[in-house]
C-alpha cells in the first residue's frame, strides 16, 4: 500500500531551480576562464619554442583588443573566484586561540593581505 | 495581535488514492504572531482532518517539521507568518520521496547517520567510577557547534549534490562524524574515515554551501566538510609522501 | 497480523526508552530488545529539556542534602527509600553520559560544570549550555547505535498490552507507515511514553505528550499513582507556552510584577536577595509549585502585568549581559527573540506559569515495577515516587536515566525468574480483538463528534478547574465533564479512512489516552482533600499529614469512573516538616 513518490532533480537543469545553486554555478563557470588562461600560456610556451618571430606574433595577439578583452575577463573571473573562496577560508579551515575561534574576518582578511603581497612581489619582479 | 487570512497552498498526495501530488489550497485566518505550523495545525483542527504531517515540539528542537515553503527547506514551527505574503506554498521536504502528503521517508537519512558511528569511540578506556574523562572549555568549543544538529534534513533538501546521488551521505552525517572526530575525548577517526572518506563520502560534495544556508541551528555542515576534506588530504599525503609520518 | 517474537519490548523511545534499551543491550547482548516508539527517537519529547540533570559530584555537596531538597521539595509524598536509590545512582549515570560524549558545559580545569536550580540548597545541576535534554537525548540514540540487538521499531504507535496467566506478555503496535498492526509477543514489557502534559491547552509539552503510556498500563489494570499532581512552571511564554528553563533564574534573573516589586518575598520566599547574587532555596530560586503560585496571588491582587497574551510578570535577565546569556542560556534568548520578538538582553520577558511535568504516573515501586508481573515502566510516565508533590527542577532528566536502566535490570530478572509463556493462540486472540477495535474505529461512519472538538473541550475543562489552585466544586464540574467526554468519545467518526499515515486515527487514540488520563487527575483531584506541593485547594489550604500521607492509586474502569485506593507513603529518616524557602541560612 505504501508507494514512495519520489520527485527527481533534473539532471541538466537543475541549477537553474534556485538563485543559491546559480550563485554556485557562477563561482563554478569561473573555471572554465582559468581553465582557458592555462592553455593559452601553454600556446604561449609552444609559440616561444618554435622561435623569437613566433614568440613576437604571439605576444602581439596578446596586445590585439581581443587579447586584451580575453585577458581582462580572465582577470575578473580569477578575482571572483578567488574572493569566493577567501570568503569560506574560516569555514574550512577554522583557526582557535584560547577559548574562542579567530574571528572569520581576520582569517579572510589574512588571506587578502598575503595576496596582495604576493601580487607586490610579481609586479616588482615583471617591471 | 492581526489577524490576517491566508491561502496556503498544500501539495497532498495519499498513495491508496492519488496516482501523484497534486495541489490543495485552504483558505486560513492566521494571527500574525503564528507560525507555518500553526496555520497547518489549523487546517487539521477545523478544515480538513486528512491532513497529514510531522511536529511535536513546536519550537524548534525536536527536527520533525521540516517541509519546504515557497521552495525553501524551513521548520514549519520556525517559519514566522508575518515574513510571508498572503500566499504561502508549502511542500514535503525535496529530495526525499513523498510517503503522504508533507510526511517523507527518514530512513535513507537514519540510516546514513548510523553509518558514520556517531557515537564516542572513547581514546582510552576508563570506568565510570573513576569519574568523567576531563575536558577544558576550549575542548568542547572546538566541537560543540557540531553537536547542535537536530537531524531535520533540512540540509539534504537543499543540497543538489543529494539530489542528483541519492547515495551522497549528506551534510548531517558527515558533520556527525566530524563532531566527534574533532572531541578531545575520541579515538575512533580512523574507524569513521573508511566511510566518510569513501566514494560516497566526502568526496561527492561541491561545496555549493546551501546546506549552511538553510541550518536553522547554524550547525554550518559545509564547513565540516571542508575540514573533513582538507584533513583526509593531509591523510593522503602523510600516506603517500610521508610514509614514514605514518604511525 | 505479523508476530514479531522479542524478549523485551520497550514502548518509548526518548531519555528514559533509550537508557533502559542500552542497559539491556550492555548486560547480555543476546537479549533481543524491540525498542517501539511512535516517532523517531530525537523527537521524543526528552529533546525540549533546557535546564539540566541533578547529581552531586561537587565536593561541597552530599547525598544528604540532595535528598533533604527532593523530599522537602515534593512535600513529603515522595518514597523515602526510592529517593535514596536515586541520589546514590544519579552522579554514576550523569558520568556514564559523559563516558558516552555527552557534551556537558565545563569548568576551566575541565571537570563538569554545575548550575543553580530552584530548591536545592546546593548547585548541583549538570548542564550542557540550555539544551541539556537535547544534548541526552542524542547521546542516548546515537550510542544506542551501537548495540546491534536493539531492534528499533520507529514510528510504531503502541495500542494494547497483551495480558495473559496475570503476566504481561507482549503488545500490540500499529505500523503508522503503513497502517498494519503488529503483535509483539515478549517477556517483558517496559513502558517509558513519557507525559501527558498535552491534556491542557497551555504547556511545555510537545504534540506526542498525550498520555499514551499511562493510559496503556491502566487499561492493562495496572494503577496509575498521585495523577492530580501536575506541575505549572513558574516561566512559560505567554503566547505559546514555549519554556524559559529555570537556568534563567539559575543564573540570576529575577521576578518583577507591573510595580517593579521583586513579589517573592511577600509569598514566604524572602527577604529580597540583591540583583545578581541569587541565594539558593530564597526568592527566584524557590520551588516551582510556590512561585506558581506567588504568580496566582499576584493576579489576584492586580499585580500583573496585562499582555495581548492575558496577565504575566516580567522576568529580568539584562543584568547577566550579553556574554553570559549567550554561553549559558544561547536557546532562551534565541526562543525569545523568534517567538516573542524580544531580547533578554535587552528588555525584560513577560511570562506566565504554564503546565509542565506530571508527579503522578503508573504506579512502580523502586524496581521500576508495576503491580502486573513482567510490566516495567521509567520515566515520566512512571511514578515511583521521588518526585511527591512536587517535582524539583532536574530531577526529571536524572530519574529517566536512573529508573531507565533499573527497569531494564529489573525486567532481566524476571525473565530469569522463568516462568511458562503462554499458548500463542491465547496471546492472538488478544492481539486480534485490539485490531478489531482499530478497525472497528476506522470504518465507523455517521459519528457526530469531532476529534478537535472533544480535545479542546477537555484542554478547557482542565484549564479553568484544575489549576494551580483548585476548589471543590470546579474539581466535581471537571470529573463530570471529564466523564461525559468520554462517553461523547464513542460517537467520534474518522474523517481520514486510509492506512499510510492517518494521523486523523492517531489523534482518535491519543484523545483517547488523554481522556482516561484526565480522569484520574480530576478524581484524584476531587477527592485529596488537603494542600500540598502543586495540588493546592482553597476549600482545604493545610496539609493533612494524618489522613493523606498517602499515594493516590486510581483503578481503571471502561465506563465509570475509576475506583481509588490509598497507599501509604515509604518514610525512612525524614518526618513531614515545613518547606522553608525564606533565605536559606549558610
Ligand atoms: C520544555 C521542557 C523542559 C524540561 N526541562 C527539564 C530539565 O531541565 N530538567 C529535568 O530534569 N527535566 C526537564 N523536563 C522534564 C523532562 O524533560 C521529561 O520529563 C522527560 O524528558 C521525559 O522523558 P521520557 O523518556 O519519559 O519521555 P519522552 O522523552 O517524552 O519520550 C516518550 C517516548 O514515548 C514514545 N511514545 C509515547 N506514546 C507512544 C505510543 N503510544 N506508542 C509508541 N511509543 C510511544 C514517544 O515516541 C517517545 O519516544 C522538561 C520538560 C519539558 C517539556
Ligand atoms: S546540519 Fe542543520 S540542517 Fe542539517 S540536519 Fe542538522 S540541524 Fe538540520
Ligand atoms: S515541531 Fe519540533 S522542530 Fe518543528
Amino acid at each position: 500500500m505504501n508507494k514512495p513518490y519520489v520527485r527527481s532533480l533534473s539532471k541538466t537543469g537543475w541549477f537553474l531551480t534556485q538563485p543559491r545553486y546559480k550563485r554556485y554555478m557562477a563561482r563554478e563557470v569561473t573555471c572554465l576562464f582559468i581553465f582557458a588562461y592555462t592553455f593559452l600560456l601553454i600556446w604561449g610556451l609552444k609559440r616561444l619554442a618554435e622561435g623569437p618571430d613566433a614568440f613576437q606574433g604571439f605576444l602581439n595577439a596578446l596586445h590585439s583588443p581581443l587579447g586584451v578583452l580575453f585577458n581582462l575577463a580572465v582577470l575578473i573571473a580569477a578575482v571572483y573566484h578567488s574572493t569566493s573562496w577567501f570568503n569560506v577560508t574560516p569555514q574550512a579551515m577554522p583557526i582557535m586561540r584560547g577559548e574562542e575561534f579567530v574571528p572569520g574576518n581576520i582569517i579572510v582578511g589574512a588571506h587578502y593581505a598575503v595576496w596582495a603581497v604576493v601580487s607586490l612581489i610579481v609586479l616588482i619582479l615583471g617591471v | 495581535m492581526s489577524e490576517r487570512q491566508i491561502q496556503l497552498e498544500v501539495l497532498r498526495y495519499n498513495p491508496e488514492t492519488d496516482s501523484e501530488p497534486r495541489y490543495q489550497s485552504y483558505s486560513v485566518p492566521c494571527l500574525n504572531e503564528w507560525v507555518v505550523l500553526d496555520a497547518l495545525n489549523y487546517v487539521k483542527d477545523n478544515l480538513d482532518p486528512t491532513l497529514s504531517y510531522r511536529w511535536s515540539c513546536h519550537m524548534a528542537v525536536c527536527g520533525s517539521c521540516g517541509m519546504m515553503i515557497n521552495g525553501e527547506p524551513k521548520l514549519a514551527c520556525k517559519a514566522f507568518i508575518h515574513e510571508y505574503t498572503d500566499q504561502i506554498r508549502v511542500d514535503p521536504l525535496a529530495n526525499f520521496p513523498i510517503e503522504r502528503d508533507l510526511v517523507t521517508s527518514v530512513e535513507d537519512f537514519i540510516t546514513k547517520l548510523a553509518s558514520v558511528k556517531p557515537y564516542l569511540i572513547p581514546k582510552s578506556d576508563q570506568p565510570v567510577s573513576a569519574g568523567e574523562f576531563k575536558q577544558t572549555p576550549a575542548e568542547l568549543k572546538k566541537f560543540k557547534q557540531y553537536t547542535l544538529c537536530i537531524n531535520c534534513m533540512l540540509c539534504y533538501a537543499a543540497c543538489p549534490q543529494y539530489g542528483l546521488v541519492p547515495e551522497f551521505l549528506g551534510p548531517a552525517a558527515i558533520s556527525m562524524a566530524h563532531r566527534y572526530n574533532q572531541d578531545s575525548r575520541d579515538g575512533g577517526r580512523d574507524e569513521r574515515q573508511e566511510v566518510i572518506a569513501s566514494d560516497e563520502g566526502v568526496w561527492e560534495c561541491s561545496f555549493v554551501g546551501a546546506c549552511s544556508e538553510v541550518c536553522p541551528k547554524h550547525v554550518d555542515p559545509a564547513g565540516a566538510l571542508q575540514q573533513v576534506k582538507v584533513a583526509s588530504t593531509i591523510d593522503w599525503y602523510k600516506e603517500h609522501l610521508m610514509p614514514w609520518m605514518k604511525k | 497480523m505479523e508476530i514479531v517474537k522479542t524478549d523485551i519490548a520497550i514502548v518509548g523511545a526518548g531519555g528514559a526508552g533509550l537508557r533502559a534499551a542500552i542497559a539491556l543491550a550492555e548486560a547480555d547482548p543476546k537479549l533481543r530488545i524491540a525498542l517501539i516508539s511512535k516517532v523517531y527517537p530525537m523527537r521524543s519529547h526528552t529533546c525540549a529539556a533546557e535546564g539540566g540533570a541533578a547529581g552531586v559530584i561537587k565536593s561541597d555537596d552530599s547525598m544528604a542534602l540532595h535528598f533533604g531538597d527532593t523530599v522537602g521539595g515534593g512535600d513529603w509524598l515522595s518514597d523515602q527509600d526510592a529517593v535514596e536509590y536515586f541520589i546514590q545512582e544519579a552522579p554514576k549515570e550523569l558520568t556514564q553520559l559523559e563516558h558516552w560524549g555527552c557534551p556537558w558545559s565545563r569548568e576551566p580545569d575541565g571537570s563538569v560544570a554545575v548550575r543553580p536550580f530552584g530548591g536545592m540548597k546546593i548547585k548541583r545541576t549538570w548542564f550542557a549550555a540550555d539544551k541539556s535534554g537535547f544534548h541526552i537525548l542524542h547521546t542516548l540514540f546515537q550510542t544506542s547505535l551501537k548495540y546491534p540487538s536493539i531492534q528499533r521499531f520507529d514510528e510504531y504507535y503502541a495500542t494494547d498490552l497483551l495480558v495473559e496467566d496475570g503476566r504481561c506478555q507482549g503488545l500490540t503496535a500499529l505500523e503508522i507507515r503503513s497502517g498494519q498492526m503488529k503483535q509483539f509477543q515478549a517477556k517483558a514489557v517496559i513502558i517509558a511514553a513519557g507525559g501527558g502534559g498535552k491534556m491542557f491547552p497551555f504547556t511545555t509539552n510537545g504534540n506526542i505528550k498525550t498520555g499514551d503510556g499511562m493510559a496503556l498500563a491502566y487499561r492493562a489494570g495496572t494503577p496509575l499513582k498521585d495523577m492530580e499532581f501536575v506541575q505549572y512552571h513558574p516561566t512559560g511564554l505567554p503566547n505559546n507556552g514555549i519554556l524559559l528553563t529555570e537556568g534563567c533564574r539559575g543564573e540570576g534573573g529575577v521576578l518583577f510584577n507591573k510595580h517593579g516589586r521583586r513579589y517573592l518575598q511577600d509569598y514566604g520566599m524572602g527577604p529580597e536577595t540583591p540583583i545578581g547574587q541569587p541565594v539558593l532555596k530564597t526568592m527566584e530560586l524557590g520551588p516551582r509549585d510556590r512561585l506558581s503560585q506567588a504568580f496566582w496571588g499576584e493576579q489576584k491582587k492586580g499585580n500583573t502585568v496585562s499582555t495581548p497574551w492575558g496577565d504575566c510578570v516580567l522576568l529580568d535577565m539584562r543584568h547577566l549581559g550579553e556574554k553570559k546569556i549567550d554561553e549559558r542560556l544561547p536557546l532562551v534568548r534565541d526562543l525569545c527573540i523568534s517567538y516573542l520578538g524580544k531580547d533578554p538582553v535587552k528588555e525584560p520577558i513577560p511570562i506566565r506559569p504554564v503546565v509542565h511535568y506530571m508527579m503522578g504516573g503508573i504506579h512502580t515501586d523502586t524496581r521500576a515495577a508495576t503491580r502486573l508481573p513482567g510490566l516495567f515502566a521509567a520515566g515520566e510516565c512512571a511514578c515511583v515516587s521521588i518526585n511527591g508533590a512536587n517535582r524539583l527542577g532536574s530531577n526529571s532528566l536524572t530519574e529517566l536515566l536512573v529508573f531507565g536502566k533499573r527497569a531494564a535490570l529489573s525486567a532481566i530478572e524476571h525473565i530469569q525468574s522463568g516462568f511458562p509463556t503462554s499458548k500463542d493462540a491465547a496471546l492472538a486472540a488478544q492481539a486480534q480483538a485490539s485490531e478489531a477495535r482499530i478497525d472497528a474505529l476506522m470504518k465507523k461512519t455517521g459519528g457526530t463528534e469531532t476529534i478537535a472538538g472533544l480535545r479542546k473541550e477537555m484542554m478547557e475543562t482542565m484549564e479553568t478547574n484544575v489549576g494551580i489552585y483548585r476548589t471543590g466544586s470546579e474539581l466535581a464540574t471537571a470529573c463530570d465533564k471529564i466523564s461525559e467526554l468520554r462517553q461523547r468519545y464513542a460517537n467520534i467518526a474518522l474523517h481520514d479512512k486510509t492506512h499510510v499515515y492517518n494521523t486523523d486515527l492517531m489523534q482518535a487514540l491519543e484523545l483517547k489516552s488523554m481522556l482516561d488520563c484526565a480522569e484520574a487527575v480530576t478524581v484524584g483531584a476531587r477527592e485529596r482533600k488537603e494542600s500540598r506541593g502543586a495540588h493546592q485547594r482553597l476549600d482545604f489550604t493545610e496539609r493533612d499529614d494524618v489522613n493523606l500521607l498517602k499515594h493516590t492509586l486510581t483503578h481503571y474502569h471502561p465506563t465509570d469512573p475509576p475506583r481509588i485506593e490509598y497507599l501509604d507513603v515509604v518514610i525512612t529518616q525524614s518526618q513531614p516538616g515545613v518547606r522553608d524557602y525564606s533565605g536559606a541560612k549558610k
